[in-house]
């Protein structure tokens, strides 16, 4: 995929990676952020127009500092819309991305095309409640989002090689400043009461589940098509909370079957 | 030279497999541990030895705040202080403090600090600390990477509202109060002593020299190791412009003093080994939420991972270790005021925290070790700053006439006798 910089009308500067050609879809990555490789991206690409935008504090995104609270994060994510020119995308989010679009689409649901939640955080439910993932060891964490953790390891650190003190700390200084971003809306219960404003939502949304999502159980893909009005839910045999990256065939598979 | 006696207050009934069964002394440890009928007595005999030290001439007693935590038994600092207040007259009150960030509203806290400095006397020493992570993020669920900056808007507010006259509306990022009226107000004018307790982080020496408070390193790593840091800390004085008054600093040192060196690890070994194996056992992720350390801060120390090694090696700690790398300072009278000496000239302070007590050391230990520091260690670091013997700038200041509620039996005024 091609990438660039765009600056919004706040003053961040995001790096949004871009391929292919169609009706436009944005990707709103989970708190890890993008991956070295994100196949189901390319494949995406193979029939929609593709932006998947790294938040400030991700990457060469800057201007975290701007974003504090979901408001925040809300309408960063149509300044962004907005700075592509696009009209009308899909869009779609994993994870704290989930949380995002769909506080996107709560507050301005006639903006958007289709809207898709894979595995998305921004719910609580008291009998389920979510680990907290500012208070795991590295392996525990790989553990929880992977339902193959020894691929999943390999894939959450591009390959790093950790014996490389250099290495490991580059990575780890990575991290610290993504998780510190991702904590304002997620720690330490992540929710900011999206349930609340979910009403408002009218594009037709797929729920999009990992059957093995050990993060957020697969008990959060009915409670949120409870609050869409118009949602259906799909749940992916053989993927953990990392669905895009675990099976992303299938991913593929059933968002182009959604959005047509 | 100022000597406060402070006691973290840890819970003494930690099991000997408590680092075994359990992940971390704070923030999730299993409060079935904790006995409340157990804990009348410790929070008397603590509470106790603090006014015991007041006899003993040290120039201040303190307590600090911590949630959720085997090492420290005082969520509410203030209360102990309150109790303290009432039973004490002559020591400086240093409560090292409030974690102002985790208040809502942080008024409170300008009120209860106010409501203090007045039933003491005016000897409040005022703390307020960022706060720890395992306590102001994960205890008290405030987001890490936003703490610093509720911690500057909770002291703005504080400060504001001891120093000015008339109510006023405080239009705040995390606090909107429209009528801020603080009742009662401080009897030390400005504003008590303020004292800003750090664990490393570079941003607090600028916060420290913006306002010239005392900055006061609480490490239970000795001082070998605080030194890098406190020369960070007064390279940044030099570097401000501003002068090089050792009470600008504080430090606080695990002290045990014995007659002997022999008989110091005869007494005190196990209960400093039940304070370095089990009360600092601490699981890892609390101590570094991303967030709540900056980059910079991150860079100029160390990696979190040094933190896993800092845990393994407090597995396997002994009294020689301890002694010989100055985790502790202990010994004979004489072993300790050498090292004391080095310690305090070393890293340039003019108050010391001293940890009389420690882990779960018994009530006649403690009073042992604390007559003795009081009686022959203390006396010879007294004038270890002479050029700066006026400069009380970092101190109380009570009233000359306060009332010395200590010495009052109660009845003895015949109280409600006006009413018949």
């Amino acid at each position: 995929m091609k990438s660039r910089t765009i600056e919004t009308k706040k003053g961040t500067r995001c790096r949004v990676l871009e391929a292919g050609s169609g009706v436009p879809l944005v990707f709103f990555h989970g708190a890890g952020g993008l991956l070295a490789d994100n196949p189901f991206l390319d494949q995406l690409a193979a029939r929609y127009q593709v932006f998947a935008p790294e938040l400030p504090g991700y990457g060469e995104s800057s201007g975290e500092e701007l974003l504090e609270d979901m408001l925040d994060f809300t309408l960063h994510g149509w300044d962004v819309v907005s700075a592509l020119g696009l009209t009308k995308p899909h869009l779609v989010g994993h994870s704290m991305g989930g949380m995002i679009v769909a506080e996107m689409a709560a507050i301005a649901p006639s903006d958007l095309a289709r809207l898709v939640l894979v595995d998305a955080a921004g719910l609580w439910i008291e009998e389920h409640p979510i680990p907290d993932i500012f208070a795991l060891l590295p392996d525990q964490l790989v553990e929880l989002l992977f339902q193959d953790a020894v691929k999943g390891q390999a894939l959450l650190t591009g390959g790093v090689d950790f014996s490389d003190m250099e290495a490991f700390k580059e990575f780890y200084l990575g991290q610290q400043r993504r998780l510190a971003m991702a904590g304002k809306i997620l720690f330490p219960i992540p929710n900011r009461r999206v349930s609340k404003r979910l009403y408002r939502v009218t594009a037709p949304t797929l729920i999009l589940w990992g059957q093995a999502d050990r993060l957020i159980v697969p008990a959060y893909a009915q409670r949120w098509a409870s609050l869409i009005p118009n949602a259906v839910v799909e749940l992916v045999p053989d993927a953990g909370h990392m669905l895009p990256y675990e099976q992303p065939q299938a991913l593929v598979g059933a968002v182009s079957r959604f959005l047509g | 030279m100022r000597f406060t006696w402070f006691n973290l207050m840890p819970w003494p009934y930690l099991p000997d497999d408590f680092r075994e069964k359990n992940r971390s002394v704070w923030v999730d440890i299993p409060s079935k541990l904790y006995d409340p009928k157990k804990g009348h007595f410790v929070y008397h005999q603590y509470m106790d030895q603090l006014e015991y030290a007041e006899t003993l001439g040290f120039d201040g007693i303190g307590c600090n705040e911590h949630h959720q935590n085997g090492y420290g038994l005082m969520p509410s600092p203030n209360l102990i202080a309150a109790g303290l207040a009432r039973r004490t007259s002559r020591a400086a009150i240093c409560v090292i403090g409030n974690s102002i960030a985790g208040y809502n509203p942080p008024i409170r806290v300008a009120e209860e600090f106010a409501m203090l400095d007045v039933i003491s006397g005016g000897r409040l020493v005022a703390g307020f600390p960022v706060g720890t992570p395992m306590d102001t993020n994960f205890c008290y669920g405030q987001i890490p990477a936003l703490t610093r900056d509720k911690y500057k808007e909770a002291h703005d507010l504080i400060m504001k509202a001891w120093a000015e006259d008339e109510p006023f509306a405080f239009d705040g990022k995390y606090n909107q109060l429209r009528w801020v009226n603080c009742w009662p107000k401080p009897i030390q004018q400005p504003h008590p002593p303020i004292y800003i307790p750090g664990g490393g982080s570079i941003e607090t020496w600028d916060f420290c020299l913006d306002y010239d408070y005392n900055y006061s390193y609480l490490s239970f790593y000795g001082y070998l190791r605080g030194k890098s840091l406190l020369e960070g800390y007064w390279d940044r004085v030099a570097k401000r412009g501003k002068d090089d008054s050792p009470y600008r600093a504080a430090f606080a040192q695990i002290i045990c003093v014995a007659d002997t060196d022999a008989e110091a690890e005869e007494l005190y070994a196990e209960h400093c080994l039940y304070f370095f194996n089990r009360c600092l056992h601490v699981f890892p992720p609390f101590a570094d939420p991303p967030g709540y350390r900056t980059v910079n801060t991150i860079k100029y120390g160390a990696l979190s991972q040094l933190r896993l090694e800092a845990q393994k090696l407090m597995a396997n700690l002994t009294w020689k270790q301890l002694v010989d790398e100055r985790f502790i300072i202990a010994g004979s009278p004489e072993t300790v005021r050498q090292q004391l000496e080095e310690c305090i000239t070393g890293l340039r302070i003019g108050h010391l925290f001293c940890l009389l007590h420690t882990g779960n050391m018994p009530d006649w230990k403690t009073r042992h070790s604390t007559k003795l520091f009081a009686e022959k260690v203390m006396p010879h670091l007294r004038n270890l700053w002479p050029t700066f013997k006026d400069d009380h700038r970092w101190w109380i200041q009570p009233m000359e006439d306060r009332l010395h509620p200590e010495e009052m039996q109660p009845g003895a005024e015949k109280p409600g006798q006006e009413w018949r």
